[in-house]
């Protein structure tokens, strides 16, 4: 104790070029895990990757590399609990869809998109009554998968003339 | 066919060197004449629309030279989520209008260099640049034609003036106007970004130029 209060111990010099570095170099790492987890959420929406602009380009304080590196930081853990939390259920959606095929009778007028088990397009699994009401009443059950995404319209407008 | 353009190391302050060492600003100056893109260039353009692919859009971030510009962007205390990095800007581009679209012989000179190399480009009026051209902190008190510039904003500025916010705003008349006659062609280095990168970022648009003409 006495030691810390003697006036003559000469303070620690702080390398403050030293710690701005390693908060750069810990920006970058946050940075590319947090690319990587965009491109492992792809397709899905409805995540944050924003992270506060703060007035660029210039030269940031050490203050405010440490926000820039704890919102990173931070954003990262989100974004991979909801990305967690989708997985999960989309994993539960998977299991469904075999089920539908092994037992549609026991999941009746059930659907299941492409959406739901994190993929793109517009295939869907939808356990419907063969024959229709004859089919209920016979419990004749079946698993109908959509071919896809409905046609375009048409052509559409042609793109401005740069010929 | 051009000779390879003769390359000149662009000066960075002592304050940005000191925070970034491995910043850099690496310029030549070419020929030009502002005008329509000839039909090559336009070819050349569809050509990279077809081959530029959603799949390539989503993992541009992961690629090592796009990702050097987010994080040089972060560093900097850009949101590269809100303000684009250069080839992001162009991937997100061609998603929404579906292709490339040809602008001018210079525009479409800057785009195919960042789209093959990743490099942002920028291009200057060689008339309007006094002395060397380089990297600097603004002082504060500085403008941007009419836009003030806050004190410690990164520009790029010649021997008398600033020119540019970096990957931002250009100050008015030091853009190439379509009277001028040469031009500098600016590649921006950081770190993680080789060297060979800019020379070849530079190449391409200097070629594509020259080609036109």
């Amino acid at each position: 104790m006495a030691e810390v209060l003697d006036a003559r111990v000469a303070p620690q010099v702080v390398d403050d070029l030293a710690i701005r570095r390693q908060l750069r170099e810990q920006v970058a790492r946050l940075e590319g895990e947090l690319g990587a987890l965009f491109c492992s959420t792809y397709p899905r929406t409805g995540f944050d990757w924003n992270v506060g602009s703060r007035g660029g380009p210039r030269m940031l304080s050490l203050k405010e590399l440490e926000e820039v590196r704890d919102e990173l930081a931070a954003k990262l853990q989100h974004n991979r609990r909801v990305l967690g939390d989708r997985t999960y259920v989309e994993e539960l959606h998977r299991r469904r869809i075999e089920e539908m095929l092994l037992e549609p009778e026991r999941h009746k007028f059930v659907r299941v998109r492409n959406e739901d088990i994190g993929e793109r397009g517009c295939k869907q699994w939808h356990v419907l009554p063969r024959y229709g009401l004859i089919g209920m009443l016979m419990n004749w059950w079946r698993v109908k998968i959509s071919s896809g995404c409905p046609l375009a319209g048409g052509l559409g407008p042609p793109l401005p003339s740069d010929g | 066919m051009i000779d390879d353009p003769e390359l000149t190391h662009g000066y960075v302050d002592a304050t940005l060197r000191a925070e970034f060492p491995d910043l850099g600003l690496v310029y030549t100056e070419v020929p030009v004449r502002p005008r329509r893109s000839p039909p090559e260039v336009r070819e050349r353009l569809r050509t990279a629309s077809d081959r530029f692919t959603g799949a390539k859009a989503v993992t541009l971030r992961q690629q090592p030279i796009p990702w050097a510009y987010r994080v040089f962007f972060r560093h900097v205390g850009i949101d590269p989520d809100e303000r684009r990095t250069p080839i992001e800007a162009i991937a997100l581009e061609r998603m929404r209008a579906g292709g490339f679209l040809s602008r001018n012989v210079v525009d479409d000179a800057l785009l195919l260099a960042t789209l093959e190399t990743g490099v942002p480009v920028l291009a200057f009026d060689a008339a309007a640049v006094d002395g060397e051209l380089g990297l600097r902190v603004s002082p504060g008190g500085e403008s941007l034609g009419e836009l003030p510039l806050s004190s410690g904003q990164v520009v790029v500025a010649d021997g008398v003036r600033a020119l540019a916010v970096l990957f931002g705003e250009t100050a008015e008349g030091c853009g190439v106007q379509p009277s001028s006659q040469r031009m500098l062609l600016a590649g921006v280095r950081v770190k993680g970004v080789p060297e060979v990168s800019i020379e070849e970022a530079l190449w391409v648009a200097a070629e594509t130029v020259s080609d036109a003409d």
